[in-house]
């Protein structure tokens, strides 16, 4: 399970950073999306990966902390998520402005 | 009322974050009532930031020990619970910020924040965004106020949609949005190694970590020290900020001079709390002589003043991260000293910048060659607003023009000038030769020679090319032919006069607040008594055992 963790975050930082440096503005936000999605993973995945375990501890049973998956992570990449899709939200906003205003697509407003 | 001071820590935050909400209820028409609550935010903040000043204070070592105020938010202490931490950098940085904030709020009164609902409410949660900034003691609530601060500074760069400012401010978006991912990375990094967020807490987990760990826990720091160094503009991360900064209007750009400082204080903070060692020390020296060499070369290529203000906020960052590079404990002090002034100065640099563009007979010349000025003002057009003129003034505002006008800007510009490139008489020159003569006595005790007196050439250099650079602007500027005279109000004349005058007065009174800047750096470079507070049980807090 590692391993294709760690080949899937490879895999999305590197399409990320690819599309990043294109010219054209959707594929900056679809690199920025990508990038996203991989420290997402990153950082779900600094928690150490674990199956069946739930992260929330009932006080019933004896405290154990390895019958339990670590709830910190969690709640990080979720605000993590929110504040990367406003981001994105406005970012694609002012992609559709520029276009408008400037009638190209070109991250620098103007074809080369 | 020790009760209630104790509850001062978190209003920096509060207040803002209340104000700003408020704001939203207000129909556009409701002007007065949010320019009221908007000043009235900026003035508490100010006040708080005065009071945070004095408790932190030796002379109020009653409250807080050594000046660390601590603040559990939802009454768990750390390192579990968030907590707000207050020392006297934090105080520092919050008073000029509010300074800042205030008068640069006071200034957009007069023109610049229609159409002011999005204005107004997206300056109170920049200032919320850079006040957390400065109090959080938490790694991840760090980067939550760095949000903030950054989703509010997208809103007003994009103010007035023209599609210069677009393209700026799009490349702004994309840097930013890149260097919080980094940031992530490097939060989360730490966190999988050392198993918490808290940065006293982390103190002391770094220190027992096994070899292999230490590895990965220096490259999360280092990671996040990247994603720090592009906020605070360091080459070769820099190249958004020229261009974001120009773009902007006058008074969000004076604003934004404090969010370069923002990144700069993380940097300082986290540097000291983790124990940097000499690598990441020397990394810092030559990435700041490369901005400081960068940027003063870049000033001299500049055509238009905005652009040129820009860069000299990347000169000043250069000589702080260079300074701070020798990492010498003594050196913090006058460091702190130059950062103020030059924050100070900046921004009233950037305000003079609007009134100055408005001599011109025809719109500015932009940096980049294409002329397409967007006729369609969506945001405008979606209020229903006819677009506010910045270069024309033909609107019927309230306020009194002031006389003497090209005099009153004349005066002001060379005060900026002198503060900026330090010469004398003026106090930029007292924090430059501060910084310069400490350095110089420190490496008579030590071997840094060449990287001290790397630093100064460095240093003087940029002054002559900022002094040759600025001057030229300023002789095209007042000597020029065709110029118009505009009419200035005092309530944008008023904060450029206040903030010049303060750098004035930080001269004069040098020594008391050198004394204060020393005690501030004392304390940063001795953790031990913040980690000490903030893992000190929190009173109230179940009994929580670190």
């Amino acid at each position: 399970m590692e391993i294709v963790y760690a080949l899937a975050i490879g895999v999305l930082t590197g399409a990320g950073v690819w599309l990043l440096l294109r010219p054209r503005t959707f594929q900056v936000l679809m690199g920025l999306t990508l990038l996203s999605y991989a420290t997402n993973i990153f950082i779900f995945g600094m928690g150490r990966l674990a199956l069946h375990k739930a992260p929330v501890i009932e006080s019933t049973n004896a405290v154990d902390p390895s019958l339990y998956a670590d709830p910190l992570p969690q709640s990080l990449v979720l605000t993590a998520i929110v504040i990367g899709f406003a981001t994105t939200a406005l970012f694609l906003v002012v992609l559709m402005t520029l276009r408008g205003t400037t009638g190209t697509d070109h991250v620098d407003g103007r074809e080369p | 009322m020790d009760l209630l001071l104790r509850h001062v820590i978190v209003l920096p935050v509060l207040i803002p974050l209340l104000a700003g909400t408020a704001m939203l209820f207000l129909s556009e028409a409701r002007r007065g009532t949010r320019i009221l609550l908007a000043v009235g935010s900026m003035v508490a903040q100010l006040a708080v930031g005065c009071l945070l000043l004095f408790l932190t204070s030796d002379e109020a070592s009653f409250i807080w020990q050594q000046g660390v105020g601590v603040y559990a938010i939802g009454g768990w202490g750390a390192p579990f619970g968030i907590v707000l931490v207050v020392d006297r950098l934090s105080a520092v940085m919050i008073t000029l910020a509010a300074t800042v904030a205030l008068s640069t709020m006071v200034y957009s009164i007069s023109r610049w924040d229609r159409p002011g609902q999005p204005f107004h409410s997206l300056f109170q949660l920049l200032t919320m965004g850079i006040n957390g900034a400065f109090l959080t003691g938490d790694l991840f609530n760090l980067f939550v106020f760095f949000e903030v601060m950054l989703a509010a500074s997208y809103g007003l760069l994009l103010k007035g949609v023209v599609a210069p400012r677009l393209k700026a401010g799009m490349h702004y978006i994309v840097v930013n949005l890149a260097a919080s991912f980094l940031f992530l990375i490097g939060v989360a990094l730490i966190y999988g190694v050392a198993g918490t967020l808290n940065m006293a807490d982390l103190a002391g987990k770094a220190a027992a970590l096994s070899s292999g760990d230490r590895a990965l826990f220096d490259a999360g720091a280092a990671i996040l020290g990247v994603a720090f160094l592009v906020k605070a503009g360091s080459w070769p991360l820099n190249f958004w900020l020229p261009g974001a900064y120009s773009q902007a209007s006058a008074p969000v750009a004076a604003a934004f001079a404090m969010m370069t400082k923002v990144g700069l204080y993380s940097v300082l903070r986290v540097g000291t709390i983790l124990g940097a060692d000499e690598r990441i020390g020397a990394a810092l020296f030559y990435l700041g002589i490369a901005t400081l060499v960068t940027a003063a070369i870049a000033m001299l290529g500049a055509k238009h003043l905005a652009r040129l203000v820009a860069y000299s906020v990347l000169v000043s960052m250069g000589i702080l991260l260079a300074t701070l590079g020798l990492q010498e404990d003594v050196l913090t002090a006058p460091v702190m000293y130059y950062m103020i002034l030059s924050v100070l100065t900046s921004a009233a640099f950037f305000m003079l910048t609007g009134m100055t563009d408005r001599t011109r007979i025809t719109d500015p010349p932009t940096d980049v060659e294409d002329a397409s000025t967007g006729e369609s003002q969506p945001i405008y057009v979606g209020y229903g607003i006819k677009e506010p003129s910045v270069y024309r003034d033909d609107d019927d505002e309230i306020g009194i023009p002031i006389p003497a006008t090209m005099a009153f800007l004349g005066l002001m510009f060379v005060c900026c000038v002198l503060l900026l490139t330090g010469l004398p008489p003026l106090p930029g020159f007292i924090a430059k030769f501060a910084v310069m003569s400490t350095a110089v006595q420190t490496a008579e005790g030590t071997g840094g020679h060449a990287a001290v007196w790397l630093l100064c050439g460095a240093v003087l250099l940029s002054g002559l090319t900022g002094v040759i650079a600025l001057s030229r602007v300023g002789m095209r500027l007042f000597w020029g032919a065709a110029r118009i005279t505009p009419r200035l109000r005092v309530l944008e004349a008023a904060p450029v006069a206040v903030l010049v005058m303060l750098c004035l007065a930080l001269g004069i009174w040098a020594g008391p607040v050198a004394q204060y800047l020393d005690s501030a750096a004392r304390s940063l470079h001795q953790p031990d008594t913040y980690i000490e507070a903030v893992l000190a049980p929190q009173e109230g807090s179940p009994g929580v055992v670190p």
